[in-house]
């Protein structure tokens, strides 16, 4: 069948709503209808879920990518998959943890693809011990500019591996990938929480577990004086079948239970998320839990996606949208740097919702978003105070050896991303043996000057 | 375990079908021209459902063929499911028969070269299932797309006298006139939102009606009432009509 120019023009955005543009949207299915799609097109981008907060995937072309969504092949025995680009980690969460696997690493959120957790580089609770995505990915299919189809792997093209993981589908449309899973026992969590009272108290949690395997923290950006950065630090391991045993629950292990979810029907008016109320909530969070340790036992879904519950939980920040800042410093500036960071959120009048941090370990990739030291993630409703506040921030990022996570980012300057990412000349280099047209582009490369 | 065949295995409706039928146990043999697509789907159909699957080279417009395919299936298939379909060209088919002539290869010809195989076999065992896609094109011809409605209206009164053939023997022969779906088919076409489906509720009307014992079914259903009316108007105004 000939494939015919879509004419579908519509506004699209991605999670924080923040920009949008108007774009043609073009449904793939195969990899023939990508090839000719590709071939007659100037300058594109692949979109999968629209995950990404800002404008990662957004250009005035976008292909979607969610039609493609087999899993060409899966080893039961080793734990080895490979998935078309458009398989969401939902769908792989619903097929593997009954047969006793999970995904190596998982963001925040199930709704994203294969495709866009490799462009993105994703990461998880566990990065201080399993690294981000690409440390489980073994090849990757790629297309290029001409429409060609290309493997790479660690041995096969390396540097084409390490920048496409990372690279934000710069490189070419990624098509399928292969990726080592994670053996599971039980589809629940053994959760610890810590009440810490200070931000040197949950710094040193963090420290004191790293031989967990997920450990996340909850900040509670508005608290002062003494109570300054207190939080609530979760960490987890996968709970073993004697665990689940232990707990009294019958039947199969492996068996996933569905949280209770509830959707946020329309934009929410601006008070809701005012610096009152989010006190409130932030106090009222960080109150109900019991003082020092307390331990839970947890669905993966509450562990892991406690906001997937809440479907279309971005309405909450109005109809502007959301920019989410998520920044990581080194290790040594750290603490300085979150606190000089917190200080301005606290008196800033639109604060933040929610405030995470996390440890971060180990990274390959040349722009892959983590490095060994703090990341920490903020919520703000977009408004035109915002802007020049985020400036603010940058700065403090940059004065004290950080970078932001592309994923993440709408609104970053070209300075900002030219100083931070040291490795963006080798990757546009890689970049132009696949794609010698320019032609995988989005508002973002535009503007931070990686196209 | 029971297999299905599916004609046309790489449509949008076809593989939404496979995955309905794959779900509830059933094994899919996927025939179709690109084959080495269809392995894939294969694969991912074993990997989900835990079924058999199989990818099968089939071309409509080679008829002479399908005998030798159809004897190629061992274990034969036990329901067949036809989704072959072109919609063609209207306007180069008005200028150019060859147009014409695939439109009809396809849709009609190949169809029931295929089918009338299938057809002795199930009649035969005395059991089975034919479903047949056509459209509700094939209801009336309209200026805009005749060539594929008149082939599409052929292949409806086949799939009528078949079933009035196989009642007998037992055999459920099944008619799906799809309104609007959204496919490759369709990508790029301006279609009613409301009045559009996705392929997996095509797929599990299907489904549904098969397991039913329907014999005509439109889908989504309010496709039979807006056909009714349609079908209704005279001709005298309706060749007025630009629909």
């Amino acid at each position: 069948m000939a494939v015919q120019p879509a004419d579908k023009r519509m506004r699209v955005s991605n999670w924080g709503r923040y920009p949008t543009v108007e774009a043609e949207m073009i449904s793939c299915t195969n990899v023939r209808q990508l090839q000719s799609i590709v071939r007659t097109s100037e300058s594109l981008i692949a979109r999968g879920l629209g995950r990404c907060y800002g404008d990662s995937s957004l250009n005035g072309k976008i292909v979607s990518m969610l039609k493609m969504n087999r899993i060409p092949s899966f080893d039961e025995s080793t734990g080895v998959i490979e998935c078309e680009a458009g398989v969401s980690f939902a769908e792989l969460i619903e097929l593997l943890v009954p047969r006793g696997w999970f995904l190596p690493v998982t963001p925040g959120t199930k709704f994203v693809t294969v495709g866009g957790a490799i462009a993105a580089d994703i990461h998880g609770k566990n990065h201080h011990v399993s690294g981000s995505f690409s440390r489980h990915t073994r090849s990757i299919v790629l297309m290029t500019s001409e429409g060609k189809l290309v493997r790479c792997s660690r041995q096969n093209d390396p540097a084409l591996f390490w920048a496409t993981c990372g690279g934000m589908g710069l490189t070419g449309i990624i098509i399928s990938a292969s990726f080592q899973l994670l053996r599971i026992q039980s589809a629940f969590m053994a959760q610890e929480t810590i009440k810490t009272r200070n931000i040197d108290e949950v710094l040193e949690a963090f420290q004191m577990s790293q031989s967990w395997t997920y450990s996340v923290a909850w900040i509670d950006c508005y608290a002062k004086g003494n109570s300054f950065g207190r939080s609530l630090l979760f960490r987890g391991e996968h709970a073993s079948e004697e665990r689940v045993r232990a707990e009294g629950l019958k039947g199969n292990p492996l068996e996933l239970r569905h949280a209770f979810s509830l959707s946020v029907p329309f934009d929410l008016p601006a008070f809701v998320l005012s610096q009152p109320m989010l006190k409130l909530v932030n106090a009222g969070i960080y109150g109900l839990r019991k003082s020092g340790m307390s331990q839970q036992f947890v669905g993966l879904d509450e562990f892991f996606y406690p906001l997937d519950r809440i479907h279309r939980w971005n309405r909450m920040y109005g109809k502007q949208g959301l920019v989410q800042y998520q920044f990581v410093l080194p290790k040594a500036t750290s603490r300085e740097g979150i606190t000089k960071v917190l200080h301005e959120v606290s008196n800033f009048r639109y604060g933040s919702f929610l405030a995470v941090l996390k440890l971060f370990g180990k990274q390959e990739g040349m722009l892959s978003f983590p490095q060994e030291g703090y990341t920490l993630a903020l919520d703000f409703p977009v408004s035109k105070e915002l802007f020049p506040f985020l400036d603010r921030l940058d700065r403090i990022v940059l004065e004290h050896g950080g970078k932001l996570y592309l994923a993440k980012d709408g609104r970053m300057s070209k300075n900002m991303f030219a100083e931070t990412y040291v490795q963006r000349r080798v990757f546009l280099k890689t970049k132009r043996r696949t794609d010698r047209r320019n032609l995988f582009q989005s508002l973002q490369s535009a503007r931070v000057g990686l196209s | 375990m029971k297999w299905l065949l599916i004609l046309g295995a790489s449509s949008d409706v076809a593989r939404a079908v496979a995955h309905t039928y794959a779900r509830t146990g059933w094994n899919i043999y996927l025939a179709g021209r690109d084959v080495g697509s269809l392995a894939v789907d294969a694969s991912d159909i074993e990997i989900r459902y835990r079924v058999k699957s199989s990818a099968i080279h089939f071309d409509a417009l080679q008829p002479k063929r399908h005998d030798s395919f159809y004897k190629s299936l061992v274990p034969k298939p036990e329901g067949v499911l036809c989704a072959v379909g072109l919609q063609g060209d209207q306007l180069r088919a008005q200028q150019d028969f060859r147009e014409t002539a695939s439109i009809v290869g396809t849709n009609y010809l190949g169809c029931v070269s295929i089918l009338d195989l299938v057809a002795a076999d199930f009649e035969k065992k005395k059991s089975g299932f034919i479903i047949g896609i056509s459209s509700v094109a094939g209801d009336r011809g309209r200026a805009s797309n005749y060539a594929y409605g008149s082939a599409k209206a052929g292949f409806t009164t086949y799939l009528s006298g078949l079933r009035n053939r196989l009642n007998k023997s037992n055999v459920h022969v099944l008619t799906v006139k799809p309104g609007f779906v959204f496919t490759k088919m369709t990508e790029g076409k301006n279609l009613p939102a409301l009045l559009t489906a996705e392929p997996a509720q095509v797929a599990a009307d299907i489904f549904e009606a098969q397991h039913r014992g329907a014999d005509v079914l439109y889908t989504r259903w309010f496709w039979r009432w807006i056909m009714l009316f349609i079908r209704l108007i005279p001709e005298r105004v309706f060749k007025r009509l630009s629909l």
